[in-house]
């Protein structure tokens, strides 16, 4: 195997290892079929140096760092490893070289303890007690303090997180690779994290860092490659840029300022949540706890919140996917509603928008058209004495296109063969062309391009301007301050007092989304009580 | 050198069309290998198969007759099909259906009951094909079993049932103590099209029920429904739609008019209630669904071909000495082939070549 890759090695010998970078890759192209999703990228990663991977969803920054982690194979280029080039057969060999990653979305076993997680990811040759007895001092070293003895599902996402990081770490890595990490924390975990990673930095390990949030990376990185539609557009120090200069490398044009209409008026509630508790229908989910809050017309109020903290189900619960015994929990427009189904929900002026674009927002080989039909038919005119529409259909298709500026190949495509941003700008279209007069959306630009996110963001609050009430779940604090009027956190099934936007600092959000403030809070209750 | 399977953006019509014609010819070249093996002219045994039966009145009429069964089940089926529910027990509630219908005819027996015979024969069949296809849907709806095996093992009850009336209480007295009823009244007899021909009523019912599904499927909002819990059930519930219930309608319609087939294929081309009433349509149906791409007009077609398979099995059968049960091998080639093919319209074949190490088509 090595007599093979010194074969493959076209450099010549006695470089110094000091003066190559740890990690490399030259020309590196990845193709699926006729899509280039990494187009000859050159990216040189040095020993104690935090690099950031930033780019737009769909970029091609998660199929760099998979052919880099050994989950897949190239389609030309090469990597170099210290300065050797390698090919790796799969994340175990990259692993054993001491290339580690922690991803965005966790692979861990919910009925499982920590420890048994952690030894699932090691190539097992110690015995599980000094595992264990590894593992607690590798968390006390780095100040990520886990239990080994707990199981997963009792864990925050934070916590997870954490067992990721400490399982990377115990392989001791010189690279190590983070998809994403803060999408999940609060800000205060999300500046803890910091702390391990200049700690990590500090002993000489390199991190390549993914994200899109502009602000941390300024902060954290030494270093930022950019990618664009699969191509490297420029290596910089992003201490050296502007936020917008940086976002405009990624985007690749200036990005549409959202504007709010001056003097909104708010008018009557239209939307009226009154101490709705809900029992989970799923193994592991999250129990509503005496929820109320009042929505007035032309006023957007946003849900923040570490994911998996109740948001799903409490969309489920005003949607009426999930329906509740107690009519009066869900008032819409004036008329208890928590025991009607999502169709008479829509018939009396409500419309959502799920987080899932493909599957739940709409039929993935389906046309936009019948797509269009899917929350259309109940009140916009498309059936006739159970008759479809077509002409109907193909109308809000044509209407959403023009509205909202929704790319496709043809008139009426299916809903999968469009891209992400598109695709929820035809949904978040579909609703608003009903005129709507409660909006409920849960993460509206989740995964979309910044261009498609302006758009979507500029139509909620045009909505709110015309007299409707908006309910915005998001896990972006950033968006909720630049549309929402107010802000409440969801903590393990709890929503917290909105706060006005105005006064909803990152400090005080982060604090709730962490749960901590509800003691005081609770406090008060006994208090009024 | 790798060939593999790659995801296409968006679904071919061009090869949604052309995959039940691609899997015919594989099953064709298939079939001429095994003729072959039988030692057969492969040439005599296709011509005895597929032209013979085309070429004379009696046959052509024979192949509308067998397809009548085969498109009416195929048709309910589709509709389970699409929406992601499996009814495997057509054959059952075909029997069932003949049952029922046949309770009138033998009741009304020699008596001088009127026109209503044959229409009330109909609506108990279906009636009857119906609920009995409700036992596996009720049966997944409340307590979440499969409806593949429940389906399935019906049959075999329906078959066992049938089988015991015409031995015992429905057997005809001057039957020579053979298992069938006596031959039905003209009243509850399937009028004929041509006379002493043997095309029936029963084939302009199944072209209306071609029809009727086309319009429900392509026009209404309940076949936009059936579709949409097929395809994207979460989507399905956003919708506002509710699966369970159409568990229950999907299995009831395909019930319905399989039970309907089964009366008509008594009342009709074999005239009285006897055990082997079927050679197997409730299961061949299943094959025109998905050949037919579980479209009505594609199941129309697809119903008249393995129809022509039943009556070239026979030909071949007589003409040549091919075993009949040759055509049960062909139409389970023909299926394999089908369901092979369909993988066709979401994927395409690529060669790849992992050793060229270029960058090819940098744009």
């Amino acid at each position: 195997m090595q007599a093979y890759q010194r074969m493959l090695d076209p450099t010549p010998n006695g470089l110094h290892s000091g003066e190559s970078p740890l990690l490399q890759t030259l020309g590196l192209s990845k193709r699926y079929g006729d899509f280039l999703a990494n187009d000859s990228i050159d990216i040189d990663i040095w020993p104690k140096e935090i690099h950031a991977l930033l780019g737009e969803n769909g970029a091609g920054k998660s199929t760099l760092v998979k052919a880099i982690y050994g989950l897949i194979q190239p389609s030309a280029g090469e990597i170099r490893w210290q300065g050797e080039p390698i090919v790796l057969s799969g994340p175990s060999e990259a692993r054993s070289r001491g290339i580690g990653m922690v991803f965005q979305h966790f692979s861990l076993f919910d009925n499982l303890t920590v420890a048994e997680n952690v030894a699932l990811g090691l190539d097992g040759k110690e015995s599980f007690k000094d595992m264990s007895a590894r593992l607690e001092q590798v968390s006390k070293t780095y100040g990520l303090p886990l239990d080994p003895r707990r199981e997963v599902w009792q864990l925050s996402v934070g916590e997870r997180q954490r067992i990721e990081i400490v399982r990377a770490l115990m392989q001791d890595p010189k690279f190590l690779i983070l998809d994403e990490p803060t999408a999940v924390l609060t800000p205060q975990e999300a500046d803890q994290l910091f702390i391990v990673l200049e700690r990590l930095k500090a002993e000489g390990r390199a991190i390549l860092y993914i994200s899109h949030k502009l602000e941390e990376v300024k902060r954290l990185c030494d270093t930022a490659t950019i990618l664009r539609g699969g191509k490297k557009v420029d290596t910089c120090n992003p201490r050296l840029e502007t936020a917008a200069s940086l976002a405009r490398m990624m985007v690749g044009g200036e990005i549409k300022e959202v504007k709010a209409a001056a003097g909104r008026q708010t008018t009557i509630p239209r939307l009226v949540v009154n101490d709705l508790s809900l029992t989970p229908d799923e193994a592991h989910g999250v129990r509503l706890e005496h929820i109320s809050f009042e929505l007035k017309g032309g006023e957007i109020l946003g849900i923040a919140g570490v994911a998996g903290n109740g948001q799903d189900e409490l969309f489920a619960a005003l949607s009426g996917e999930r329906l509740s015994k107690d009519p009066g929990t869900v008032v819409i427009e004036g008329i208890a509603a928590g025991h009607l189904s999502i169709t008479k929900r829509r018939k009396l002026g409500a419309a959502f928008v799920p987080e899932e674009r493909l599957g739940h927002g709409t039929a993935p080989r389906m046309r936009l058209s019948e797509n269009a039909l899917l929350t259309g038919h109940a009140a916009s005119g498309m059936v006739h004495r159970g008759f479809i529409d077509t002409a109907a259909t193909l109308k809000t298709v044509d209407r959403a296109t023009e509205t909202f500026d929704v790319r496709k190949a043809k008139r009426d495509p299916e809903a999968a063969s469009l891209s992400g941003g598109n695709l929820q700008k035809f949904i978040v279209g579909r609703e608003i062309l009903r005129n709507p007069a409660v909006l409920v959306v849960s993460q509206p630009t989740w995964g979309v391009d910044a261009g498609a996110a302006a758009v979507i963001r500029q139509a909620l609050l045009d909505l709110a301007t015309a007299g409707a009430a908006v309910l915005v779940t998001s896990q972006d604090l950033d968006e909720l301050a630049e549309i929402a009027d107010r802000i409440a956190v969801m903590f393990h099934g709890h929503l917290s007092e909105p706060l006005a936007t105005r006064d909803a600092t990152r400090e005080k959000l982060g604090l709730l989304m962490g749960g901590s403030s509800l003691e005081p809070k609770e406090a008060a209750h006994a208090v009024g009580a | 050198m790798q060939l593999v399977l790659e995801k296409r953006a968006e679904r071919s019509n061009t090869i949604a069309l052309v995959s039940p014609l691609i899997a015919i010819g594989l099953t064709i070249v298939t079939m001429t290998i095994l003729f072959a093996i039988l030692g057969k002219n492969p040439l005599l045994a296709l011509q005895a198969y597929f032209i013979a039966p085309l070429t004379d009145s009696y046959s052509l009429q024979e192949i509308a007759v067998k397809a009548t069964p085969l498109v009416m089940i195929a048709i309910g089926l589709s509709l389970c099909y699409l929406a992601n529910v499996w009814n495997i027990g057509a054959e059952g509630q075909f029997l069932i259906g003949a049952v029922a219908g046949s309770w009138i005819a033998v009741k009304t027996q020699g008596t001088d009951a009127g026109a209503w015979v044959l229409p009330a024969m109909f609506v108990l069949a279906a009636a009857a094909g119906a609920l009995y296809a409700l036992i596996p849907a009720i049966c997944k709806v409340k307590f979440g079993a499969s409806e593949i095996l429940t389906s399935l093992m019906l049959v075999y009850v329906a078959d066992l049932f049938l089988d015991y009336l015409v031995r015992g209480p429905w057997r005809d007295p001057q039957g020579f103590n053979f298992p069938t009823t006596a031959e039905f009244d003209p009243v509850a007899t399937v009028p004929l099209l041509i006379e002493g021909g043997r095309l029936h009523l029963g084939s302009i019912i199944a072209l209306l029920v071609v029809a009727a599904a086309a319009i429900l499927l392509g026009r209404t909002i309940k076949g936009f429904e059936i579709r949409v819990v097929g395809a994207a059930p979460r989507a399905a519930r956003f919708g506002g739609f509710n699966s369970n219930q159409l568990i229950l309608l999907t299995f009831a319609i395909s019930g319905a008019l399989a039970g309907l087939a089964g009366i008509i294929e008594v009342a009709g081309p074999v005239g009285h209630l006897q055990p082997g009433i079927s050679p197997g349509y409730g299961f061949t149906a299943i094959i025109v669904a998905f050949l037919g791409r579980l479209n009505p007009i594609g199941i129309l077609i697809a119903g008249l071909f393995l129809a022509l398979t039943f009556i070239g099995g026979e030909q071949a059968q007589i003409a040549m000495k091919i075993p009949l049960d040759v055509t049960k091998v062909f139409q389970g080639i023909l299926l394999f082939y089908v369901l092979a093919c369909d993988s066709l319209i979401l994927y395409r074949f690529k060669l790849v070549f992992p050793n060229r190490q270029v960058a090819r088509g940098t744009g």
